[in-house]
């Protein structure tokens, strides 16, 4: 019996010693942790995205507590969390527009046709590095997905071979941004607003004869917009969602009805 | 005579026996903190402090309790628990008195817990004891110090050479961790030419 009893009462002697040694040692030296820092990483969605450019929730957190992040950044948590975090440092909170992914491009298999039959991996950066994409127009979705199969939150899905995002649930950490080898995702204010679904920056005519939806840069929409929110630059319209009312006058006057209003209903 | 018996054993552990360089134990830290000279010399000093206390510690342990009663198979496991002990208190000690290194160390401080090198040198004191009658008590404290010096320079020599490396035109196939392994290799090698210098000088 002995045998046994020993090494046990052994071990569990010197780890009792250890522990005993440790848990002294904890509270002689214990140091002060730093209680904001823990009540703000409480508060944050914790995701770890990485879209208020720390690396993840608690860099932001710790950064926060040392008053060297402003309030705010964190898109996917949005006015919630930037108003909690405020309260909590006993800051004036800024009103905070949460953002919303949007995919640039209308380029449907209706709408396009493909230049090439693509055999190869199953994937938009893949394809892309093949004569600017499978589809005709060089600038658009190439629709495998990249970026449905980065998003955290299952807000992308592919709609007759183009990404579309949901506008209920994106939260606008930007990931698909980052991803899409056509950079052709953009990040806009969570507004009803008029989007360009385009991003074909050759001159109307090249631009007409690859797509059917594509922007042709008329400037039809410059000139009806009461205001003055929209430029064309590069052939492309472009809508500063700042300035843009929602008065959907772009929309009905649009030739190649690439301009909708977003978030759509 | 006892006093030329200790320094050999510390210069032998330095050159000829060094953990890192000749025993190949404790490459990670030595791969993962020799970026920068400063954290490289502050995770040397701290492993060579939990060297010595660990060889301290267990020593004793293995010698009037777990040997008299027949236990020697219990080395492994009661050396790692005391070494898990001791790096803790070493963590909350730098955490309460030098929070900058505690900070520049970061996860490889956790790391000496699975440290080899610390391992290795506690239950190799004990093996060149039962080997060597006269190799008693203090002499394995010197060979534990030695040990930490041993692994303090290599490290402080690779960071020497990474530095340099970092300036180097590299291959884009070889930049990163295959240089420095390689680099590692030549040093290592380097390290053999110590062979036999500690029995030459002090035999």
């Amino acid at each position: 019996m002995s045998e046994i009893l020993l090494p046990i009462i052994i071990v569990a002697g010197i780890g009792f010693v250890a522990g005993l040694i440790l848990a002294i040692a904890s509270i002689v030296m214990a140091v002060p942790v730093n209680k904001k820092m823990e009540a703000i990483l409480e508060i944050l969605p914790g995701v770890n995205c990485g879209a208020c450019g720390f690396s993840g929730c608690e860099g932001y957190a710790k950064a926060l507590a040392n008053n060297e992040a402003k309030v705010g950044l964190c898109s996917p948590g949005g006015d919630k969390v930037s108003k909690e975090i405020s309260k909590l440092l006993g800051i004036e909170s800024e009103k905070i527009e949460g953002k919303k992914a949007v995919v640039m491009c209308f380029g449907t298999h209706e709408n396009t046709e493909n230049k090439m039959k693509y055999q190869g991996i199953g994937s938009c950066s893949a394809a892309a590095q093949l004569y600017s994409g499978i589809g005709s127009c060089q600038y658009g979705c190439i629709g495998f997905g990249d970026c449905k199969n980065v998003c955290p939150y299952g807000a992308i899905d592919i709609y007759d071979g183009v990404a579309s995002v949901s506008f209920e649930k994106c939260v606008g950490c930007g990931k698909c941004v980052a991803t899409c080898p056509k950079n052709i995702i953009k990040l806009i204010p969570d507004k009803e607003q008029a989007v360009v679904h385009c991003s074909n920056k050759n001159k109307g005519i090249e631009t007409k004869k690859v797509c059917k939806v594509g922007c042709i840069g008329c400037m039809r929409c410059v000139k009806e917009c009461p205001a003055g929110a929209i430029t064309v630059q590069d052939f492309v319209a472009k809508v500063d969602p700042e300035k843009c009312a929602g008065c959907k006058k772009c929309v009905e006057v649009c030739p190649s009805k690439c301009i909708k209003l977003l978030p759509l209903s | 005579m006892y006093i030329k018996s200790l320094i050999a054993v510390f210069l032998a552990s330095i050159l000829t026996e060094n953990y890192v360089l000749n025993k190949f134990l404790g490459i990670c830290p030595f791969l993962g903190v020799s970026k920068k000279l400063n954290t490289a010399l502050g995770m040397s000093l701290s492993v060579t402090f939990v060297m010595i206390l660990a060889t301290a510690t267990t020593w004793p342990i293995y010698t009037y309790i777990l040997k008299p009663n027949d236990l020697a198979y219990l080395q492994t496991i009661v050396f790692i628990l005391v070494i898990a002990a001791l790096v803790q208190l070493v963590e909350t000690i730098l955490k309460k008195y030098i929070p900058p290194l505690y900070n520049s160390l970061g996860i490889y401080l956790p790391l000496i817990t699975t440290n080899c090198a610390v391992l290795g040198v506690t239950m190799l004191v004990i093996e060149k004891g039962a080997i060597d009658l006269s190799f008693g008590y203090v002499q394995s404290l010197t060979n534990a110090f030695g040990a930490g010096i041993g692994f303090l320079v290599a490290m402080v020599l690779f960071a020497g050479v990474r530095q340099r490396i970092e300036k180097c035109d590299i291959p884009k196939f070889m930049q990163g961790l295959p240089i420095t392994l390689v680099a590692a290799s030549l040093v290592a090698v380097s390290f053999l030419g110590f062979q036999g210098l500690v029995e030459g000088l002090l035999g």
